[in-house]
């Protein structure tokens, strides 16, 4: 259990934790030298562009490729029964279900691929991929999943067997009974039906690949955008077939990742395959409508919920019944045991003995996905569906919404907590957060001037979130996909002259690793973070790891980075008790540097212990100063936090603004401060994206609305709020360096804050829930209907 | 066709066909691989460069367009051996993450600093309206704007 | 991503390029800023055999007065049009849809002259021209062998035409601008004492305008209304100039309640579409909305003593 205090234990030569060290990956991206997948270029490359379905759902009557074969400079087209016959025209998804690579039999989604075209040029590749003729026999597209769970809905997965409806997934959590008897001696039932739109992370840099498989050799490179290295090295040798031992997956930088870059995607495996027969590397990367009509997309889920209480304003219990859309094909990269990924902690941050969740996925004519974009396997979800459904309930009853949650907080002696589904949160003071936010806003201000202004005819609503996250992905005994345990490693070695390097199963995409696991190492070994090289995304270079996603990377490789530091510390120990001529006992420690206790000149700096770990190894003690540990943690992290969202909505137009954006996190000890306040500001950022404007929808004909940047929009400067942030620090008890990780935690808490601001401006009319996007339009037309009825 | 392109001072000839984008000449032809893609309707502004000192979106110009202009591109900020003050100020503030949208936010900062050497915030933000993030919320992106022009104003008084 | 192939010319002159068009110019497409065309091409949705690169002709980029007009030329970009002070000064609405136009990177290239001619339904500027009564002067061979860009006079004679705003803009997509015939210049007149709006709701920067409104008003010494203009943007099948609004406002002194029957008369001239944008009930509002505040403004400029 480490201190309280954010003040660092280093000095800021050697750049240990609470150090906002600037970062080393700056160096290269600001010159213009960053080294993305797009930018590889190997002799003899070849280019690749799909051939995609125009429409939803269809039968395939038939595939000619003559034209497209006939252009100059295409050396193949690959169809998906040229692939059956390497048994390749389906895949294994992350959740265990299969995928087509290159469609046979039928087309499921609008943008899927059918056909790849190889050529010397990526030009001349467009050029030939328009020539493909495909005949379909269109049937009829299902875009919700209420239509796909009804009876007589035509059936998407015709070639599963066994398969005889749309229904994906059933999951549930929870006791019925102790929440139906809850509900049966409530006060009062306050109920939100609210649906979570699909939207999309759509990080700057396309999904894309350059496979280069050695015809000679067997040994096949992959470069490619890929957020878990290893586990898909895993894949593509099941997949492929090809050796592991042959196989090298290499994710060079990633330019945004929020987990469009953990699935694998039929362009990798196609690439490769045509790279494998063509004896070339294949390059392959998508455009940006590639990118939003086919890959991994986010959220897209019905959700109700019934919140009980009783008549002091304590919740009973909490029943939430779930719908999720998961496209064409179940290809959810989330640990296999949750179908419905961690959406049970729907919970919240609140004390309650009993709840009961039901999920049900359905297969419809989409691209396949659902978990991504910052969600933390569901938990925007869950977290949004209860922080609107907490706020409704203080309106419903009568009391301030600040009140109502400080009212049912779970206390900060309460934990390690319990929850009634099962998580056990490790530590929180969440009145504590919630009270700073609210000074820092001036609540109470505000709330009166709210008051002065309804008067008026000006609205002004505030709106809070009060969050718990789960990161941290997770204990072997929950936690694993497709059967590889959420470990995750870090193998650190300490040179002669004192440097180290590094290396982890964890892959950055802009997170700052290279520089934050740099200060662990520092913190628990004193040598100058400087000094400390960080590796990650090499497969042949790095040991196992799951990858980076749901903010798993501090809570599991930082604390396998911490152990394994601590365990060459005891080495190191060791090692300066022969040195110094002294007992181990005798020694004491302090950062960089042992002294014989009591004998301030009789020091050895870890530098000279490191020198002679290769030169003056004590007898019977191996030489060297290495090792890797692989961290099995023994629960999740629970960062939380209160967003606060202040607005002014103009009545005429329905447009609205943000006055204010309070967001105080927790989220442990912070490693770097500076990093860490930067992923926040991320987050709350793609938080007011996906309250206002963030949308892609389905016509009836299956149709993408939202598969460019026209229509999919992403907030600029200019709308983007600015944002005030605060911080509160209660270390998790069980971490080795009380982290938590921050990655997700303003994309799961703050939606909730800003719609929950505007039904707060709008509350008075009558106004209680309005789906997001809130857009002015649906400002006005939510206004307009609480006028009528 | 032959078209001759001065790019951050040097002087390239080659031959190419119309179509080409710019923003492909400069990655594929000229090697330069600073200058991104990001979409394909002229929304994201990764591929901004600028031609005789203006921000244009190199996506959506085709290389011919450019014969005998000058383009400075993010290789080019560095000016004999030494980073630029907006290159200072973005490692500085921590203005980037994945460091994708990062060239281009830079020269288009160079630009609007040149042009207006004292930006307010508010100025900053519609100046980089054309440019998307999806990493910092532009919180940073914003502040190491106004610290180049700090530092751009500090260096011309002294 | 990558357009079709095409041929690409780009001539030194406007006798050049009016050669070019006099001979092809049903087959080729006009590149000035490139800004709507090439995004197209890109989609592949316009595949011209021939580009032509207007943008190295001379002396065709100014924005400036002449002969009681203001003249913005072929070559003038949007970011021009921004920072001009001739515009501050001359034309309200102008200077205040300018701003509005896309986002400030694609201002650099794209013109306001192309963004006219390309006639997207769901632009700013042909709502700004409709409403400011603006007129297009269109260039061709038609047998003249010299052709002198900025001369005084004003060119009347064969080989050049006057298209007033509201022949031009056929339908979206569609201009009546002959094959043969190139945009030199679009103009609107000077007025002594006036003001104007255009108050546009997008999304995010860069969007197209959900509702867009241009509203431009001349007075005269008794604060009578002596013109009107009044245009709509994206609630029409491409943009609405409102006639019927602007006989009503002329002869009154501006005020709340001329301007709500003047709104009123918008709201009903429109027919928006039902889209992700809005309901067409909520874009009628809009217009009505906005179109008071637009008309509010211009009157509050023109009566602020600007002439």
């Amino acid at each position: 259990m480490t201190a309280t205090t954010q003040e660092p234990r280093t000095s800021p030569e050697i750049g240990g934790l609470g150090h906002s060290r600037r970062r080393v990956e700056d160096a290269r991206f600001i010159e213009g030298q960053g080294h993305y997948v797009d930018d590889i270029e190997l002799p003899g490359m070849l280019h690749m562009a799909i051939h995609r379905s125009p429409v939803a759902h269809a039968k395939i009557l038939s595939i000619d490729t003559s034209e497209a074969e006939a252009v100059e400079g295409v050396l193949a087209v690959v169809t998906g029964e040229l692939l059956a016959n390497y048994n390749l025209a389906w895949m294994p998804t992350l959740s265990g279900d299969t995928q087509a690579v290159l469609a046979t039999d039928k087309v499921r989604f609008q943008g899927q691929e059918i056909a790849a075209v190889i050529a010397t040029d990526r030009y001349v590749a467009q050029d030939a991929a328009e020539l493909i003729r495909v005949e379909y026999e269109e049937l009829e597209p299902i875009v919700n999943p209420q239509r796909s769970l009804e009876a007589d809905a035509p059936l998407i997965r015709d070639d599963k067997e066994g398969q005889e409806s749309n229904l994906c997934y059933e999951w549930e959590s929870g006791d019925k009974e102790a929440v139906d008897a809850a509900f049966a001696g409530a006060a009062k039932v306050v109920s939100l039906e609210t649906f979570y739109p699909r939207s999309h992370p759509a990080p700057l840099e396309t999904c894309g690949v350059v496979a280069d498989v050695n015809s000679a050799t067997g040994q096949a490179n992959i470069y490619m955008t890929s957020q878990a290295p290893h586990a898909h090295r895993t894949v593509f040798a099941l997949v492929a077939g090809l050796p592991e031992q042959n196989i090298r997956i290499i994710s060079p930088d990633i330019g945004g990742g929020f987990g469009n870059k953990v699935p694998v995607y039929p362009g990798y495996v196609v690439a490769t395959a045509a790279s494998l027969v063509i004896g070339k590397p294949v390059k392959w990367v998508e455009t940006r409508t590639e990118n939003l009509i086919s890959t991994g997309f986010a959220r897209d889920y019905y959700m109700k919920g019934d919140l009980a209480v009783d008549g002091e304003g304590k919740i009973l219990a909490l029943k939430v019944d779930m719908i999720s859309d998961q496209g064409a094909f179940f290809a959810d990269a989330q640990p296999s045991k949750f179908r419905a990924g961690l959406f049970h902690i729907v919970t919240g941050s609140y004390d309650y003995p009993a709840a009961y969740v039901t999920t049900r996925g359905a297969y419809t004519n989409k691209a396949p996905g659902g978990v991504a974009y910052r969600c933390s396997f569901r938990v925007t979800e869950a977290s949004y569906m209860i922080e609107r459904l907490v706020q409704n309930a203080a309106y419903e009853i009568g009391m301030d919404p600040a009140e109502f949650r400080a009212k049912n907080f779970i206390q900060p002696e309460q934990f390690p907590y319990m929850s009634p589904t099962g998580f056990v949160y490790d530590s929180g003071d969440y009145e504590k957060a919630m009270r700073l936010a609210m000074d820092m806003v001036g609540y109470d201000e505000i709330q009166k001037e709210k008051e002065q202004a309804r008067a008026e005819g000006h609205l002004v609503g505030i709106g809070m979130a009060s969050f718990t996250e789960v990161v941290g992905a997770g204990h072997g005994e929950e936690y694993d996909i497709l059967g590889l345990k959420m470990f995750d490693s870090a193998e650190l070695r300490v040179h002669p002259t004192g440097k180290a390097i590094l290396k982890l199963g964890v892959r950055s995409q802009g997170q700052g690793h290279e520089t934050t696991f740099a200060q662990i190492v520092a913190e628990e070994l004193g040598i100058p973070a400087s000094d400390v090289k960080v590796v990650e995304g090499d497969t042949d270079n790095t040991p196992y790891g799951l990858g980076t996603y749901a903010s798993r990377s501090t809570p599991v490789a930082g604390a396998a980075t911490a152990i394994i530091a601590r365990k060459l510390r005891d080495k190191a120990k060791k090692i300066a008790a022969h040195l110094l001529e002294a007992s181990e006992d005798d020694l004491e420690w302090e950062p960089g540097k042992f002294t014989i206790a009591g004998d301030p000149d009789s020091s050895v700096s870890i530098q000279d212990v490191a020198f002679a770990a290769y030169t003056n190894p004590p007898p019977g003690l191996e030489a060297g100063l290495e090792g890797v540990n692989y961290y099995d943690p023994p629960n999740m992290t629970y960062p939380f936090g209160t967003y606060i969202v202040v607005v002014d909505v103009d009545p005429e137009s329905g447009q609205w603004k943000v006055r204010r954006m309070v967001a105080v996190d927790d989220c442990g000890v912070r490693i770097n401060p500076m990093v860490v306040e930067g992923q926040i500001h991320g987050g709350l950022a793609e938080g007011y994206a996906m309250s206002s404007m963030q949308y892609i929808t389905f016509d009836e004909a299956g149709n993408c609305i939202g598969s460019n940047f026209m229509d999919y929009l992403i907030p600029t400067a200019w709308e983007t709020p600015r944002f005030e942030l605060g911080e509160t620090v209660t270390p998790s008890p069980h971490h080795p360096i009380g982290a938590k990780g921050i990655g997700e935690s303003a994309t799961v808490g703050s939606p909730a804050a800003y719609v929950n601001a505007v039904v707060d401006a709008l509350q008075h009319l009558g106004v209680t829930n309005i789906d997001m996007p809130v857009s002015s339009d649906r400002v006005w037309a939510a206004m307009e209907g609480a006028k009528a009825g | 066709m032959n078209i001759t392109v001065t790019v951050n001072g040097t002087e390239h000839t080659a031959d190419i066909e119309p179509r080409r984008l710019l923003v492909d000449f400069i990655r594929s032809t000229l090697k330069l691989t600073g200058t991104h893609i990001g979409c394909d309707t002229t929304s994201c502004g990764v591929c901004t460069v600028l031609i005789d000192g203006t921000p244009v979106k190199s996506c959506t110009m085709f290389a011919v367009q450019a014969n005998g202009r000058a383009i400075t591109t993010v290789e080019g900020l560095k000016q004999n051996g030494a980073l630029s003050p907006i290159q200072e100020a973005f490692k500085e503030h921590h203005g980037l993450q994945c460091g994708f949208c990062t060239p281009a936010m830079m020269l288009v900062g160079t630009a609007l600093i040149a042009e207006n050497p004292d930006p307010s915030e508010d100025e900053v933000r519609w100046g980089i309206s054309g440019n998307l993030c999806r990493c910092t919320g532009y919180v940073n992106i914003v502040k190491s704007i106004q610290a180049a022009a700090a530092a751009t104003r500090e260096a011309a008084n002294s | 991503m990558y357009p079709a192939k095409f041929d690409y010319l780009a001539p030194e002159s406007v006798e050049e390029t009016l050669s070019i068009l006099a001979e092809r110019g049903d087959e080729v497409k006009i590149l000035a800023g490139g800004q709507s065309l090439i995004p197209m091409m890109k989609l592949r949705f316009a595949r011209p055999s021939t580009l032509v690169d207007i943008n190295r002709l001379p002396d065709l980029d100014a924005i400036e007065v002449a002969n009681g007009h203001v003249r913005v030329q072929a070559l003038a970009r949007h970011a021009d049009v921004v920072r001009s002070d001739v515009i501050k000064s001359e034309n309200a609405l102008m200077a205040s849809a300018a701003p509005w136009v896309s986002d400030p990177i694609v201002r650099n290239l794209g013109t306001l002259c192309g963004s006219v001619a390309h006639h997207d339904p769901e632009g700013d500027w042909a709502s700004v021209m409709l409403a400011l009564d603006a007129e297009v002067v269109a260039v061709s061979k038609e047998g003249r062998t010299h052709f002198h860009p900025g001369a005084d006079g004003e060119r009347a004679t064969g080989g050049s035409r006057v298209v007033p705003i509201q022949q031009f803009l056929v339908d979206m997509f569609t201009t009546s601008l002959h094959p043969s015939e190139m945009v030199t210049e679009i103009r609107v007149p000077r007025y002594d004492r006036g003001g104007g709006s255009y108050q546009k709701l997008e999304r995010k920067v860069g969007d197209y305008a959900t509702v867009g409104v241009a509203a431009h008003l001349e007075l005269d010494d008794q604060d009578r209304i002596t013109k009107a203009g009044l245009a709509l943007t994206s609630v029409y099948s491409s943009n609405l100039k409102v006639t019927d609004a602007e006989q009503v406002l002329v002869g009154e002194a501006p005020g709340a309640e001329i301007f709500a029957e003047a709104a009123q008369i918008a709201r009903n001239a429109c027919d928006p579409a039902s889209d992700v944008r809005g309901s067409a009930e909520y874009k009628r509002h809009v217009v009505e909305v906005f179109t008071q505040r637009a008309l509010a403004e211009a009157a509050g400029i023109a009566q602020g003593g600007r002439s």
